[in-house]
Order: C-alpha cells, then sequence, then structure tokens
C-alpha cells in the first residue's frame, strides 16, 4: 500500500462529454490569435476589441464602431435599402450575400450615415470585414459615394474606416470600376474643400486601398493592421524572395511615407475630435477680432 | 557647466564665484554681503559687456549650442493641440522635419519644421536635421494641405543644410528643394518662416519662402555653413571664424541686408538659457505677423510673397551699355 504513495500515477486523457461541452456556449470566448490568450469575449469588446493582454487589435463590427465613436443616439443611417444584384450571374453569389446579411444584420459590408462625435457634424462610412470579407461590389461603392454625396452637401467632413480584401471579384469589372466611382466623389468633394479623414484597419487591401482609403487629407491606420495593393504571396511569387516580416503592416507603411499615424484604437477618439475640432470653420475670423 | 561656450567663460567663472561666496557666508558668521554685492554688479557689467557684442562667430557658437531649443521645444509651449503628421506619401517619414496641425491661441496653423536630435540616438533618426527629399516633399503635402483648409503656415528653420548624400541625390535633392520654393510662392495663406539655429542654404530656404522672416538674435542664415566657405574660398576649413565674420550671416547682418523682417531677441546668453521665457518672445512676434498677414487677401498674399524675394538682390545698371 505505502509503496503505491511513490509509484507513478498512470495519466489518463479526459474526453468531455457531450453534455459537458454543450455547457458552454460558443463565443462566450476568444482566443486571441496573437499572444493566444483565452478571454472572457464580452470584456474584450468593453475593451473596443482590444486584446487586454499585448493590445492586439481584433476586428471590429461596423456597428460596434460606430457605437464607439459617436455621441449617443445621433447616428442616422443612410440606405439600409439597397441590395446587390447578381450582373455576372454568378453562381451561388446571392446565396452567399443572404447568408452574411443574416449573420452581420447589415445590408452589405459597409455601413454609412452621418451623426456627431463629441458635438462636431459627420458623414461617416464603416466597413465590416465579416461581410464578403469586406469586398467592394456595386453596393459598397454606390454607398460610400452616396455617404461622400451627403457630406458634400451638407458640407461636413468625411470619414471612412476601411476593412477590405479589395474588389469584389462575383461583380467583376463593375467592382474595379467602383474604385473609380468613389475617388471622383472623393475629388468633387475635396475641391469644394471637403475634410477626409481615412483610417484603415485591419485588412485594408487591393482595390480599396488603391482607391478611397488612401485618399485622406489624414491617412491614418489602426496598429499592426494589414494594408497593400497587391498579395504577400502573389509578391513573393512573382519576385521569387522572400519578403521581410512586417511588410506591409500599418508601422511599415509609416515608415514609407504612407500614413499621416498609427493610431491605437482607445486614441482614436480624442484624435478624431482633435483634428475636426481644429477644422472648423470661421476661427480665423474669431482669432482677429479677439 | 554643460555646453559652456570659451568667450563666456568669465562670466561664469565668476558666477560660479559668488555661488561659493553665499555658501560660505550661509555656514560661517561672516558678512560678506557687501562683497557679494559688489561682485554681482560686476557680473552684470560684465554679462553686458559680453553678450551686448557678440561677434558672428560666438553667435555661430550659440546658435550651435547643443542644449538650443527645437522646432518640437517651441510647438511644445506655443501651440495646442499638435497633431503630427508624416510621411511623404512617396517614399518615407523623414525625421529629420516634423509637421502638423494645431492652434495658436485658437487659431488653427499648420507648422513645420526642421528637428535636431537631443542626444546622439535621436540624432541618428533626425539625421541631425539634415533633410532628405522625403523631408521636403513631407513639407509641401503640409503646405497644400495648409492651402486647401485656408490656414496660416508657420515655419521654424533650424538645418545645417539638405544632406548631402548618395540616397538624397538618387531621389532628386534638387527637385524636392527646388519644388517647395515654386510651390511656396503660390500659397494662398499667410507664410511665416523664423530662423531658431542654423539656416543652412537650400535646406533652409526649402522652408523659407515666406511673407515673413524672422530670426531669433543669435541665429544665422547662410548660403553654405562658415567651414564650407572657407574650404570654398581659401581651400581651408579652419579659417570658419573668418569665414563667418565676412559672410554676413546674422541676424542684424541680415536685417541690413533686408532679407529678414524681425530680429526676436534672446534670452541673455542664449535661447538655451530659459526655453519658456524664449518661446514667449517668439510668442509675441508671432501674433503680430499673423495679426498684419491675416488682413491681407489671397491675391495680396501671393504679391506680398512676391514682392518681397523681387526686391532682394543688389544690382547696378551700367550706362555705357544703354541703348536709347
Amino acid at each position: 500500500m505505502i509503496k503505491n504513495i511513490f509509484t507513478k500515477k498512470k495519466k489518463y486523457a479526459t474526453i468531455p462529454s457531450e453534455q459537458a461541452k454543450q455547457e458552454i456556449p460558443e463565443g462566450i470566448m476568444t482566443k486571441c490569435p496573437n499572444c493566444k490568450k483565452i478571454m472572457y469575449t464580452k470584456e474584450l469588446n468593453k475593451n473596443l476589441c482590444v486584446c487586454m493582454n499585448c493590445g492586439y487589435h481584433h476586428q471590429m463590427g461596423a456597428r460596434d464602431r460606430i457605437n464607439s465613436l459617436l455621441d449617443e443616439n445621433s447616428f442616422v443611417e443612410f440606405d439600409v435599402n439597397l441590395r446587390s444584384q447578381n450582373p455576372l450571374n454568378f453562381p451561388g453569389y446571392l446565396d452567399k450575400l443572404e447568408k452574411d446579411r443574416a449573420k452581420t444584420n447589415m445590408n452589405e459590408a459597409v455601413v454609412t450615415g452621418e451623426g456627431k462625435i463629441e458635438g462636431l457634424p459627420v458623414v461617416i462610412a464603416v466597413m465590416d470585414a465579416r461581410f464578403r470579407m469586406g469586398s467592394m461590389g456595386s453596393v459598397v461603392g454606390e454607398k460610400i459615394t452616396r455617404a461622400i454625396e451627403k457630406a458634400n452637401e451638407k458640407n461636413v467632413p468625411f470619414i471612412i474606416f476601411t476593412a477590405s480584401g479589395g474588389a469584389r471579384m462575383q461583380e467583376g469589372v463593375l467592382s474595379l470600376m467602383q474604385m473609380a466611382k468613389t475617388s471622383s466623389a472623393l475629388k468633387a468633394f475635396s475641391d469644394n474643400g471637403g475634410l477626409i479623414i481615412s483610417v484603415m484597419t485591419h485588412p485594408t487591401t487591393g482595390g480599396v486601398s488603391a482607391s478611397f482609403a488612401s485618399l485622406g487629407d489624414y491617412n491614418f491606420a489602426e496598429p499592426g493592421a494589414l494594408i497593400g495593393f497587391a498579395g504577400r504571396r502573389i509578391i513573393e511569387q512573382t519576385i521569387r524572395e522572400e519578403l521581410p516580416e512586417d511588410f506591409q503592416t500599418a508601422e511599415f507603411l509609416l515608415k514609407h511615407g504612407q500614413l499621416d499615424a498609427v493610431i491605437h484604437r482607445h486614441e482614436m477618439k480624442e484624435t478624431l475630435v482633435k483634428i475636426l475640432d481644429i477644422h472648423q470653420e470661421g476661427r480665423d475670423i474669431e482669432w482677429l477680432e479677439n | 557647466m554643460v555646453g559652456e561656450l570659451d568667450f563666456e567663460r568669465p562670466v561664469i567663472e565668476l558666477r560660479e564665484k559668488i555661488r561659493e561666496l553665499k555658501e560660505f557666508t550661509k555656514q560661517s558668521d561672516v558678512d560678506l554681503s557687501s562683497e557679494i554685492e559688489k561682485l554681482e554688479a560686476r557680473l552684470q557689467k560684465l554679462e553686458n559687456e559680453i553678450y551686448h557684442n557678440l561677434s558672428p562667430w560666438n553667435r555661430v557658437q550659440i546658435a550651435r549650442h547643443p542644449n538650443r531649443p527645437t522646432t518640437l521645444d517651441y510647438i511644445e509651449r506655443l501651440f495646442d493641440q499638435f497633431v503630427e503628421c508624416h510621411g511623404d506619401r512617396f517614399f518615407g517619414d523623414d525625421e529629420a522635419i516634423v509637421g502638423g496641425i494645431a492652434k495658436f491661441h485658437n487659431l488653427p496653423v499648420t507648422i513645420i519644421g526642421h528637428q535636431r536630435g537631443k542626444d546622439t540616438k535621436e540624432n541618428l533618426r533626425r539625421n541631425f536635421g539634415m533633410p532628405h527629399p522625403e523631408g521636403y516633399r513631407k513639407a509641401l503635402r503640409l503646405m497644400k494641405q495648409a492651402d486647401k483648409f485656408k490656414r496660416p503656415i508657420i515655419c521654424f528653420i533650424d538645418t545645417k543644410g539638405a544632406y548631402p548624400g548618395k540616397a538624397a541625390e538618387e531621389r532628386g535633392q534638387s527637385e524636392a528643394i527646388a519644388k517647395n520654393l515654386f510651390e511656396m510662392a503660390g500659397l494662398r495663406v499667410p507664410v511665416i518662416c523664423i530662423v531658431i539655429g542654423e539656416g543652412g542654404s537650400g535646406g533652409a530656404l526649402a522652408l523659407g519662402v515666406g511673407n515673413h522672416i524672422h530670426m531669433l538674435e543669435n541665429s544665422t542664415y547662410s548660403v553654405i555653413s562658415p567651414e564650407g566657405a572657407a574650404a570654398l574660398l581659401w581651400k581651408d576649413s579652419t579659417l570658419a571664424k573668418k569665414a563667418a565674420e565676412t559672410m554676413k550671416i546674422t541676424a542684424p547682418d541680415l536685417k541690413e541686408l533686408g532679407v529678414i523682417d524681425e530680429i526676436i531677441p534672446e534670452v541673455k546668453g542664449g535661447a538655451h538659457r530659459d526655453i519658456d521665457e524664449q518661446a514667449k518672445y517668439i510668442e509675441k512676434t508671432l501674433i503680430q505677423s499673423l495679426k498684419e498677414l491675416m488682413n491681407m487677401s489671397e491675391e495680396e498674399l501671393i504679391e506680398h510673397r512676391y514682392q518681397k524675394f523681387k526686391q532682394i538682390g543688389e544690382v547696378s545698371a551700367d550706362e555705357e551699355f544703354i541703348t536709347t
């Protein structure tokens, strides 16, 4: 009997029963892809989806983002009724859209509307990577263009948060042309003196990075965001060279002159308020009078 | 004392002696107050003698003082809500030039300036305040932005010059500087330039096409560094002191030549002695300048800048060659 104390106990693997598995509902915990720490999703969301352990910026849904920035009850959404067609008769496209609509409770990969940040009026467009990877088809292009036109009409700043894999393949060349459409709208707005702020979030690539995402008077990005035109794999295959680890990260772009700043999500609102405040009109007249 | 300059040694020695005496009276019963008073009066006289008769070379030394306040020192003290903007959107972010937007007494402005480092590590990062083409292109990008949003531009000039290097030439150093001069001439907003340290050559001028150009009392502005001039003219860079005297590079000289508008006085002994106080002197001049320029229309501002540079230079026409 006593010798049993000194012998090693055999190890058994424990396999949770089906019942035990069901006791933890899906989504209650989230594992950080960067530091691998597991945390409560609720707490993570409260922290604006920034990992409490390592500061990794998890992707954030468009509506959560809007809630985190705009004054309560100030947001009025535009164009909730627009729906994508299937211009190329791409098999299965409409089903996939339907699925993503149900999953995200959004009609498309971008939410647009107007509202106030600390009392300062803005038109804002926020993309959501959960909807078809945030890809840009006709509806995304149209919604963004209409939002810019609205900003122009009302003479208020336009803010866009991008998150997109690029043009939407299922709509072919029509998606490519959305790049020109949105950019044309921005040009007209800019020539009219409009303020454009672009914030690139993870990921911002392809046709979106090569159009409105890069056309801000101020181009910002969130830490660690992947930003680029061509995909890493394609470049590596073309040039037959291995690329540096930080290639196409927000920090890489900052070093290469493409960004005004990389801004932590917790400081995003404060920075936007500072810039919006500086761009309020009539300050020079006020100044001369004092 | 760190960074003491040779010509001010008598002042520093005397100041040290007074300090010692004061210390001594504290510890003993001997009353030396009358001696201290006398010495203090002498110190005052000596300081006036030295600091009011600075030679051009002395001013070069002060302008190059390791503790001389930099653009960011003044930005911190003069402006609110500063948001730094990086990058030229082409190639890189040159940390030898900083820029951004902020408010000056509640007035939105764009600020751009050369930026030296405070220590070796920072100096390596900022390339000792000597910009590459991407620095000038960042500056131009921010100027264009200021023009779009109709806010005044304030430039702080503080560089030994544009960086003489291979990469800089490959990326078009000359084109970058030239483009800035060209585009600055057409800016529709007030542009105020303040030389706060060394204004070295084209690298300084690329931020220098302004409606008003002011200089701190002990700053310099020149086509080339005294060392460079000595090497070119006399093939001996050790004659820098002589070059500094002949080249007319100090604020009073440039004022006389009609190149600059105002001399901003410095704290006694140089701006590094009291940065807060120095910032106040700059603030005063800045308010005056802005009030004057903001009353001009866009066309007037461009014309004002044009005329300002048009009248610089001395020429005479030879009677013999005049044909009627």
